[in-house]
């Protein structure tokens, strides 16, 4: 296959859901293709839309209330959106397959661990006990699970965090998929935990070469994990790019502000020790009304007249990387 | 310069319920051992960071500091006065010197107040001021951490949750303490409003002179805003040093992994990752000796039989590792 194939895009994806005090436009207009064999990080602070974007691509939305409300979904160049539910399903347990923040709302607490993963592989592939318990062995230890024979006849309730994350993980690619969604898969552990589970997907990625969508909040799991990153805002893409060139050259306000809220450890980055966080004044705002203009504007240091009354679109910048700003030009990038 | 906040020896261990068959057999109640001879110093106006993942005992250490919780051993004194067996009737007036902020201020907020009641609340219970006095004292405390002053007859519901941890600060200052027990006062805010919370934290302490138990998880945040670092693993202390040298020298294998965990956003980032292998035992059965030995890349056989105490590896710098070495990840 060509590395740089597309395999999963979302182009202007719109999500609505319906709330007693009308419409919250959660995503609202969200574009972003995912390589073969790449990870792409989606990236962006409670609100986003982040997860929902995801959540749309298995058609996971809760309907009612939420509604997808334009746009399409495609991959391998096939139209999500437009399945069936038979189709969905195959979709879903054959070729995408998607993990959890907190992995035990996902996992069965009444089913061993082995039983788990052994009768998705039943279900969507048709294997028999033996060949699927087998496989289920194999994928224990494909997450780097400690003593996998004995793990396979564990319950949920048995495993600590990272060790559940490992068993969604397992779970996820059984039946082989060729997109791995990740949603915040490390958020809820301890960060010599979350070092491991990164591990781990790095290793997967090698091997298997799945494509990854990571959501997250963190800006260092993207640095560690992404070949590209998308930044969200208040439901709308506001810069997007190869990892490195947005980490060190950011081109749009919000993304900077994010770098620079960021308290980062002195002794393993190269940059300056600072005294103060840089703050982004204000909170983000709601997505019942309309937004007029530039939805960053409001708390945005180098706004103009033009912000609040114009949307700025995405747009080419230096190194391969894309942003809606108006003033990106005039943005300052501490060295 | 006597310590604000002296700890020696705390012990907090809560007992595990058992049954009536191993109670009849007289085996021993099990207990967890939460924290297990933790001593640490806080001087006015300075901030301790206290480190540690779950299961650390680091917010028990915080929590029985502010006596929520009663040791099981060990000496609290604060500005000199052991604390840790007052009575509550005693122990009353000593609140007004220690305040606390907790990780999730809807849980410490009544919801069927408003919000300049809860500020008010320590200003009424200490009897320091009533009537308009004290409401121009809570609109000022509100002006003071960014809210405005006609918020304060919102509920808690209304606000956002850095405006929540904003009202939670608030509530803590109303008394004009000295110590500030934080317990992961910001590890439940998105980045963008995190950055705001702990400015705000920084320049109150410039302005009032606090001090500061600061207690969490990030590594990071614990640098940007300690001027020392504990570091807890499976209820006892490990490491400590001043920030720039516990930071920029670790001398405790544990300090070093945690320290290689962290994702930092420079993409030409020193690392030099040293994966921990397996989970954090059980608080309830640790391990003999040294209590990270099982997940220690450097575990001998030494470490299973003696328990390692903290001793000076530097000036100012403590380590409990039998093989404590530096280990700079800056170079």
């Amino acid at each position: 296959m060509n590395e740089s194939a597309t395999i999963l895009s979302l182009d202007d994806l719109r999500v609505d859901f319906d709330t007693r005090e009308g419409p919250v436009h959660a995503v609202r207009g969200v574009s972003w293709s995912l390589a073969a064999g790449q990870t792409l990080a989606v990236v962006g602070e409670s609100g986003s839309g982040k997860s929902v974007s995801a959540l749309a691509v298995l058609g996971l939305i809760p309907r009612p209330p939420g509604r997808i409300a334009g746009g399409r979904i495609a991959y391998r160049g096939q139209d999500i959106l437009g399945m069936d539910a038979g189709e969905l399903r195959r979709l879903r347990g054959n070729r995408i397959a998607m993990i959890f923040q907190e992995p035990m709302t996902s996992l069965n607490p009444v089913l061993r661990i082995g039983e788990q993963i052994a009768e998705g592989l039943r279900v969507h592939q048709g294997l028999d006990r033996p060949t699927a318990r087998q496989r289920a062995l194999d994928m224990l230890r494909l997450v780097q699970i400690p003593e996998p024979e004995r793990r396979l006849d564990a319950w949920p309730h048995e495993l600590s965090g990272g060790m559940r994350q490992r068993v969604m993980i397992a779970l996820a690619l059984a039946c082989g998929p060729d997109v791995l969604i990740a949603d915040e898969p490390t958020t809820a552990l301890d960060v010599t935990i979350q070092a491991q589970i990164l591990d781990v997907l790095r290793d997967i990625k090698t091997r298997l070469g799945t494509s990854i969508v990571l959501i997250t909040h963190d800006l260092g799991v993207v640095a560690e994990m992404a070949d590209r990153v998308v930044v969200l805002y208040a439901g709308q893409v506001v810069e997007e790019g190869p990892v490195r060139a947005v980490l060190r050259r950011p081109t749009h306000p919000y993304t900077l502000g994010l770098l620079g809220a960021r308290p980062e450890l002195s002794s393993r980055s190269t940059g300056p020790r600072r005294t103060r966080l840089t703050e982004i004044p204000g909170t983000v705002p709601s997505l019942r009304e309309p937004i007029i203009g530039c939805a960053f504007a409001p708390r945005c240091a180098l706004a103009s007249a033009r912000c609040r009354a114009e949307a700025p679109v995405l747009e080419a910048r230096g190194a391969g990387q894309r942003s809606a700003c108006w003033h990106a030009d005039q943005m300052e990038i501490p060295v | 310069m006597s310590d604000l906040l002296e700890v020696r020896g705390l012990v907090k261990h809560f007992p595990l319920a058992s049954g009536l068959l191993q109670r009849l057999a007289g085996q021993p109640a099990r207990r967890v051992q939460a924290v297990d001879g933790v001593d640490l110093s806080v001087a006015s106006g300075e901030t301790l960071g206290l480190v540690g993942e779950s299961g650390s005992g680091k917010s028990t250490v915080g929590r029985t500091i502010m006596r929520l919780s009663k040791p099981t051993a060990g000496t609290i004194r604060l500005s000199g006065q052991a604390i840790e067996s007052l009575s509550m009737s005693r122990l009353r007036p000593i609140r007004r010197h220690i305040q606390m902020v907790f990780q999730d201020p809807m849980a410490s907020l009544n919801p069927r107040r408003t919000a300049g009641d809860a500020v008010a609340e320590p200003l009424r219970n200490f009897g320091l001021a009533s009537g308009a006095e004290r409401d121009r004292i809570v609109a000022g405390l509100f002006e003071r951490v960014g809210l405005r002053p006609e918020q304060m007859r919102r509920y808690p519901h209304e606000f956002s949750g850095g405006q929540r941890q904003r009202i939670g600060i608030a509530r803590a200052l109303a008394v004009n303490p000295e110590l500030i027990v934080l317990d992961e006062p910001v590890s439940a805010l998105d980045v963008s409003v995190q950055a705001q919370i702990i400015n705000l934290l920084t320049d109150l302490q410039a302005e009032r002179g606090l001090a500061y138990l600061f207690i969490a998880h990030d590594l990071a945040v614990v640098e940007h805003i300690a001027r020392r670092v504990a570091v807890m693993y499976l209820g006892r202390i490990v490491e400590t040093a001043p920030t720039g040298r516990l930071y920029s020298m670790p001398h405790h294998p544990y300090t070093q992994a945690l320290l290689s965990a962290v994702p930092v956003t420079d993409p030409d980032a020193l690392s030099q990752r040293i994966v921990l292998q397996g989970d954090l035992p059980s608080p309830i059965d640790p391990p003999s000796g040294c209590r990270f030995r099982t997940r220690c890349p450097m575990a001998q056989a030494r470490c299973a039989a003696e328990t390692p105490v903290l001793r000076p590896v530097a000036d100012d710098h403590l380590a409990a590792c039998h093989f404590a070495a530096p280990n700079p990840l800056g170079g």
